[in-house]
């Protein structure tokens, strides 16, 4: 089994490690650094649950290797918040909305949102809700989620499709 | 909406942010596979390829030396521990389930062999290694299959898992045929699988001898423990079950499967802790899965359209382990339960197969509302009525309640005829016909569906497992309160719902209560999240204890203020006492003294402030809804575009507007993958078709409309007015999207009832060609696997329905004449009941035709008379449980064995086997 020397950056903290190359970027982050907020749903990239944010994009972290990721910035869920526990504001619009309930595909919705997001961007609703059809919520029927969205849009409320 | 201010007079109501949200949105939550345990090894099973077969040889060698692997265990391995797979009901299931395959493979998935390793890659890999020989046979996949087949667990009489009802019922074929209106039609359900986000996973860890500690996905670890102690029956152990953060459930996790207990025995033998998380293929293969059925329904009507008689015939395929022989009862208990229907009979049946196991799926028995509201449709465009018109003239009214449905069921106060009226005001169907006519002048194919149901909520009593919920609720020294509930979420939010009963009760901030339930060693027995239960039962639970707890606020500041208890009340968190403002006192000055200065307190008064109560709600709660739906067909692609739903619901005193919206909202979501995209589907060879989430569909936000909400709110009889929500959406939701569907579908007068309607069916619909049924299965023999049965199941004439089937009368076969036969003495018996095989045994004595006996049951001890005729004994009993009924005993007695039936009431026919002692 090959094995290689990594460094990326995990929510703000550097972290050095020796992956086999065959690690998936999702188990390395859960197993071996901890951040157990990364939820792996399906494991073939259609969930969505496992979506981190590696260099500014959302990314499947089960459609990537730990090794790809050496040299890369990473936030998971656990990072986003403000250090006060201030609530980034996908996380906040999610709870306002009420967009959860088992909390299991919740962390790929927020990165998915805070990507888009990211650098007070407004996109409109049209494009989050477009990125939000790759993530799979069995609990809401996406409800919340979309109101978060629309909240979260640039557009004006009212102003967007139904 | 944000919180309530603090001083709000009431919780109950109120959309109060969820208790459960701060951890979940920021990735704190703790799933099962979140648990680390030092030295922990993890799990893979290897699980066979094959349908039906032999397994002729396990060769472990390999894989057993590659380094990082600890153990190799088969069903050999754990034999050392008497594993008893129960039902849901935790009695037996009446078939052997072995944890890991014995010296048969029943399904593709089937677990044969455990590879214990230092992580979850090297046990694959290991996985991959071991070898295993099969002698594979013909294996029988779908429900006819099964009927004709081989049996599937060999040494049983049939592969039929649970029959009940009338085969042939003249007097109701009699009313059928004589009718001026008879609709039939037969409605197929696909199989599908529950797919919560998070898959099945355990760890087990036990530590020395005595104590065991299993975290699992579950929808209730007090269950999870008690099934644990009668699987394993190891008395000497304690057993303790934890679930905090579960990722969804649905009916899947309701109890442990075969994976689940074999890694808990492994976690016995190697004294190791253990994990094993469930990956999406296993989960998409060998989890048990739900919905596979058939439906023949006929109803008939006068010619008002009334109601006059009706028939179900049903099946049900249970796949080979399924959570318990079922024929889904419920099905047939609710077919007419909202509807004046004066005659109904069924025949209902589940079928053993060598595919994946039957289990709970979100309202089990949704069946009944999909028939029952589609032929509705087909039987109001048949009679020339409107849809509406034809619920309206049938539907029980509160007008005429109280009353007992055809199958004994009571009513006292369901509202679906209010339901749908309180929908109709929201929805303007003049304005859409007219919106319709138009749009189809376009060459656009607009459709409305309607439909009307009631859902038992929060059963209790009548099935033993079925309990009423605890609730134990303190107020700290520091006057924050504490509560321990039975309850359990899976998505529920019964951390918030149940905060909002106790303070509301109580009188203290909603942020000051703390309520903690997912450790079986903590409070006491609930069978969690199970029947649209827990807001009922829970909160009412949550009701009776913090009234008592408020009671003892009042007694004891009464007490140290001088004041009558009845001049005392809690507000905000703060005690008052009326016409005395300087007596004003906080909760926590209270219980300080009430904890730490005992001798200050009345003197009947126990120290501490701590209550709790055990409430069992009513033995049903109905909740009724009526839906509707508008979807635009698109001819040229055979899409469908869902353009507006509502939903109008009466689940009584509303706890969280959010969360039972968030219910409803997540049923019908389900209900939209159900009719348009999921699939679970096997080759002939019963080889699963749709094993990840590119063949398995799910909808997506895109499949899924903004919900329109009217909420009824009639109180309940059960404390606080609740009523269960939990499952509704997943029931109404297909007949309603079905129903749009085929009012779209009219102009082109073709119809479907065989789901999932995907759009080269709806295209296949439109363009006039009959639909043939996708070939699965049929591989109990060469000759049938290599053809696809083409089977019709459209109709291209609604109107043009046939009229009128009547079964075919078999005549009874002649009696023989018996040769005299032992019958006095002891006999072990087994009733095939609608909750799976009832063991008791019956001691008879005969004294010339008369026939006197005991039967010793988990019911009691019960005496009969009866008669006896040669080797035929007859006998009636009495029963009050689950509903009352007199059983009539019709036994023939042949040597050693008996054999006989038992007429349960409206339940028809259940099979009674038994030997001699």
């Amino acid at each position: 089994m090959s094995e290689h020397r990594i460094e990326v950056t995990i929510n703000g903290q550097a972290h050095r490690a020796t992956v086999e190359g065959r690690l998936v970027l999702g188990d390395f982050l859960r197993i071996d650094a901890g951040y157990t907020g990364v939820h792996l749903g399906c494991e073939h990239g259609v969930c969505g649950a496992c979506t981190v944010i590696v260099d500014g994009c959302a990314v499947r972290a089960c459609l990537m290797l730990a090794v790809q990721a050496d040299g890369c910035e990473i936030t998971t869920v656990e990072g986003l918040a403000a250090p006060d526990g201030t609530l980034h504001p996908a996380q906040q619009a999610l709870r306002d909305e009420h967009g959860l309930q088992c909390g299991f595909c919740t962390p790929g919705v927020v990165m998915t949102l805070a990507a888009l997001t990211g650098d007070d961007k407004r996109p409109s609703a049209d494009t989050l809700l477009a990125a939000l059809s790759g993530h799979i919520c069995r609990c809401t029927g996406y409800q919340g989620i979309r109101r978060a969205a629309r909240r979260l849009a640039g557009a004006p409320a009212g102003e967007e499709p139904a | 909406m944000t919180a309530p201010q603090i001083g709000a007079a009431r919780f109950i109501g109120q959309r109060v942010p969820r208790k459960e949200d701060g951890r979940l949105l920021t990735g704190r939550g703790t799933f099962v596979d979140d648990i680390v345990l030092p030295g922990m090894l993890h799990v893979a099973f290897v699980r066979s390829p094959i349908a039906r077969g032999r397994i002729a040889l396990i060769d472990t060698s390999v894989a057993r030396d590659m380094p990082g692997v600890h153990a190799i265990l088969t069903a050999k391995d754990l034999s050392r521990f008497k594993i008893d797979m129960l039902t849901f009901y935790l009695t037996l299931p009446g078939i052997e389930i072995p944890p890991l395959a014995t010296d048969r493979v029943a399904y593709v998935g089937d677990p044969v062999v455990m590879v214990i390793a230092q992580d979850r890659y090297l046990a694959e890999d290991a996985a991959g290694l071991v070898a295993i020989d099969y002698e594979e046979e013909d294996p029988v996949v779908t429900i006819d299959d099964a009927k004709t087949g081989p049996l599937v667990h060999p040494g049983s009489e049939s592969n039929a898992a649970a029959v009940l009802g009338v085969e042939e019922d003249e007097d109701l074929e009699a009313l059928l045929a004589s009718a001026p209106h008879l609709v039939t039609g037969t409605i197929t359900h696909q199989r599908v699988s529950q797919s919560p986000m998070e898959t099945r996973g355990v760890v087990v860890d036990q530590q020395g001898d005595e104590e065991l500690t299993v975290y699992i996905a579950c929808q209730s670890p007090h269950l999870v423990a008690r099934y644990l102690s009668q699987a394993f029956g190891m008395p000497n152990i304690s057993i303790r079950v934890l679930a905090k953060d579960v990722g969804g459930s649905f009916g899947l996790k309701v109890q442990p499967w075969r994976e689940e207990m074999a890694v808990i025995a492994a976690g016995m033998i190697l004294r190791r802790p253990l994990k094993w998380t469930e990956d999406r293929l296993e989960n998409l293969t060998a989890a048990n899965q739900a919905r596979e059925q058939e439906i023949t329904l006929r109803i008939a009507f006068d010619a008002d359209g009334k109601l006059l008689a009706s028939h179900a015939d049903y099946d049900l395929n249970n796949g080979a382990y399924p959570h318990g022989p079922d024929c889904n009862i419920a099905v047939q208990m609710f077919m007419w339960a909202a509807y004046k229907m004066p005659a109904f009979g069924f025949y209902t049946k589940g079928w053993y197969t060598n595919t994946v196991g039957l289990a709970a799926y979100r309202g089990p028995w949704a069946m009944e509302s999909l028939a029952r509201e589609t032929m509705l449709d087909i039987a109001a465009r048949q009679i020339g009525v409107d849809p509406i018109e034809i619920r309206r003239r049938n539907l029980i009214t509160k007008a005429d309640q109280p009353c007992t449905t055809s199958l004994g069921i009571q009513l006292e106060d369901i509202t679906p005829a209010e339901c749908l009226d309180k929908l109709l005001e929201t929805l303007d169907v003049p304005a859409f016909r007219a919106e319709q006519a138009a749009a189809r002048k376009q060459g656009r194919y607009l459709g409305l569906g309607i439909a009307t149901y009631i859902e038992p909520t929060a059963s209790t009593g009548s099935i033993g497992v079925m309990s009423g919920e605890l609730a134990q609720i303190r107020i700290e020294p520091t006057g924050k309160v504490t509560a321990t509930l039975s309850t359990h979420s899976q998505g529920h939010g019964t951390q918030t719902t149940m905060a909002q009963v106790i303070a509301d009760q109580l009188g203290v901030p909603y942020e000051d209560v703390s309520v903690f339930e997912g450790d079986s060693s903590r409070g006491g027995f609930g069978p969690g999240a199970a029947g649209s239960r827990q807001g009922v039962a829970g909160g009412g639970a949550s009701m009776k204890a913090a009234k008592l707890l408020l009671d003892k606020v009042k007694r004891v500041a009464a007490h140290l203020l001088n004041a009558n208890p009845d001049d005392v009340r809690l507000e905000n968190g703060v005690v008052y006492v009326a016409g005395a403002e300087e007596m004003t006192r906080s909760l926590r000055e209270i219980a300080e003294v009430a904890y730490g200065e005992p001798d200050r307190l009345p003197p009947d008064i126990q120290a501490g402030l701590e209550t709790q109560y055990r409430y069992t709600p009513p033995p049903v709660t109905f909740t009724s809804a009526a839906n509707a739906c508008i979807v635009e067909i698109d001819a040229e692609t055979g899409f469908v575009a869902i353009k507006r739903w509502i939903s109008s619901e009466d689940c009584g005193v509303v706890i969280n507007p959010a969360v039972v919206e968030g219910q409803i909202a997540g049923g019908l979501a389900q209900a939209i993958g159900s009719v348009l995209l999921e699939e679970v589907s096997f080759d002939a060879r019963g080889n699963p078709t749709a094993v990840t989430y590119k063949d398995y569909m799910l909808p997506a936000i895109s499949d899924v409309p903004d919900f329109e909400h009217v909420h009824a709110s009639t109180p309940s009889k059960s404390e606080g007015g609740f009523r269960g929500v939990g499952e509704g959406g997943c029931i109404i939701g297909p007949p309603t999207l079905v129903n749009a569907i085929a009012d779209a579908l009219s102009p082109f007068g073709a119809r479907c009832l065989d789901l999932p309607l995907t759009p080269s069916k709806i295209l296949e619909l439109i363009e006039g060609r009959t639909i043939l049924r996708k070939a699965s299965g049929h591989g109990a023999g060469p000759q049938a696997a290599a053809v696809d049965r083409p089977t019709a199941v459209t109709a291209s004439e609604p109107d043009a329905t046939p009229i009128g089937e009547a079964a075919e009368p078999q005549a009874a076969p002649p009696l023989e004449p018996a040769p005299a036969t032992a019958v006095d003495g002891l006999w072990k018996m087994v009733l095939s009941t609608p909750m799976g095989p009832q063991a008791m045994k019956g001691r008879f004595a005969t004294n010339g035709q008369i026939l006197t006996g005991t039967l010793y049951s988990d019911m009691g001890d019960q005496d009969f008379e009866g008669i006896v005729a040669g080797a035929t004994l007859k006998w009636d009993l009495k029963v009050e449980k689950p509903v009352s009924l007199t059983l009539k005993y019709d036994v023939q007695i042949e040597g050693d064995k008996l054999s006989g039936k038992v007429k349960m009431g409206f339940f028809g026919n259940a099979k009674l086997t038994g030997e001699r002692l």
